[in-house]
């Protein structure tokens, strides 16, 4: 047994141990600290399986931005009434067999491969060099499956208004009711005022290497989302009210831009979200910036809440 | 066994555990965790079966890593938004149950009219 399969085995114990701790652990608060971390380690065995992009968009919306959100659910779900009534253990018994059921099927299809393997891997490979691009992820993304991921903003952006939905109508564009820990010279602000900087630049360089190497504008888009939050949080700077006009162009700058490239690629290449020849990546690298700063907003936002209080005159 | 089998078999596992998870307990909450833990795992399976075609000189298949990636921002948007109605629920009831027949649902026609 070499060192790395040794660690491969030591990471699947972990990942299992701390998952069905997040599932069996009584308090919710011990679930959710269990999930941030089950996400951080998750996302080591997305790199082993060499998928670097996978590992880090897992590691910031799956492990940090989901972990935030819930947390901050469960502070509030404290005040909660009502208790719930647990299955039985007959009905418990019942589950866990039919669920092992479930996942003995997988295991037996992961353990009988196929005897041919479709894959679109070499086509990637054949014509990416066209796009000027040198991650395939990223060329998979803005390239071959565009439509996927304008759809994928679309998304985020319909989720945002379904939240905002939520609120009453008597707050309605107000401000969203994210809890603020404004407390002077706390160890939060010191952080809040630190880790910024280090965060846009960051940010930045994930947007910008996203072309030819693992990051793109999830992942910086996420990092951008999780400085905003950290001010907001620290009561450095304000929630903005959902109506403000630059929040809401913010909001869709990163769609729009992608759309209309997309629509001019009908004229003046040959098909929807196509790039005329020589300018691809240029084009590419217009619509991860705007997607960036989309992604930043629409994430900070969705774990802002929906809004909570009216704006003051 | 390889490194990515063995992963494509831990990813089958936290299905298995996110269902249970999902069936058995009775928070919402707890059930949104444990639709995520479901999903991950689903991620894991998909991302193993489909590295075994990694050809090309890659490290894998670069198609479904882009579909996991979508299908992560997707599920963290439908997480944000199943919270959001979990929050409304104890605002408009006071109470964070999915038990219909629990009392206190008396005041759950303030709706939004």
């Amino acid at each position: 047994m070499t060192i790395l399969s040794a660690f491969d085995i030591g990471l699947v114990v972990l990942i299992l141990g701390i998952g069905a701790s997040t599932i069996a652990a009584r308090e919710a608060f011990t679930a959710v600290i269990g999930f941030v971390v089950y996400g951080l380690l998750l996302s080591i065995a997305w790199v082993r399986l060499s998928a670097v992009d996978v590992a880090l968009t897992e590691a910031a919306i799956g492990g940090g931005m989901t972990g935030m959100l819930i947390l901050g659910a469960v502070a509030r779900l404290r005040l909660a009434k009502g208790t719930d009534t647990r299955a039985s253990l007959p009905v418990r018994f019942a589950a866990g067999g039919l669920c092992a059921l479930v996942a003995a099927g997988l295991a037996i299809a992961i353990l009988s491969p196929p005897e041919a393997i479709p894959t679109l891997a070499p086509m990637v490979m054949e014509n990416l060099a066209q796009s000027g691009l040198g991650n395939p992820v990223a060329g998979v993304l803005f390239v071959y499956r565009a439509l996927d991921t304008l759809l994928e903003k679309v998304v985020l952006i319909l989720a945002l208004l379904g939240v905002w939905s939520l609120a009453p109508d008597s707050v309605w564009g107000g401000i969203p009711g994210l809890r603020v820990y404004a407390q002077p010279s706390s160890t939060l602000t010191f952080l809040a005022q630190l880790l910024p900087p280090v965060g846009i630049v960051v940010a930045i360089y994930m947007c910008w290497v996203g072309a030819k190497e693992p990051g793109g504008a999830f992942q910086g888009g996420t990092v951008l989302a999780a400085m905003w939050l950290l001010v907001m949080i620290a009561g450095l700077k304000n929630v903005p009210s959902i109506s403000q006009p630059w929040l809401r162009l913010l909001l869709v700058v990163g769609p729009v831009i992608f759309l209309a490239i997309g629509l001019a690629g009908m004229v003046l290449a040959n098909a929807f979200l196509d790039y005329p020849s020589g300018y691809a990546k240029p084009l590419i690298i217009a619509v991860e910036v705007a997607l960036t700063l989309s992604i930043g907003v629409a994430l900070g936002l969705l774990a802002a809440g929906p809004p909570e209080r009216v704006q003051q005159q | 066994m390889n490194a990515a089998t063995l992963f494509g078999l831990c990813g089958a596992a936290l299905v298995g555990f996110g269902l249970y998870g999902l069936v058995t307990n009775p928070e919402p909450l707890r059930k949104i965790l444990a639709f995520n833990l479901l999903g991950s795992g689903v991620f894991l399976v998909f991302g193993v079966v489909s590295r075994r075609a990694a050809a090309s000189g890659l490290g894998g298949d670069p198609v479904p890593q882009a579909m996991v990636i979508t299908a992560i921002v997707v599920a963290f948007a439908a997480t944000a938004m199943a919270i959001a109605l979990v929050l409304r629920l104890l605002q408009e009831t006071g109470r964070s149950t999915l038990n219909a027949d629990n009392s206190g649902g008396t005041n759950t026609d303030r709706g939004n009219s």
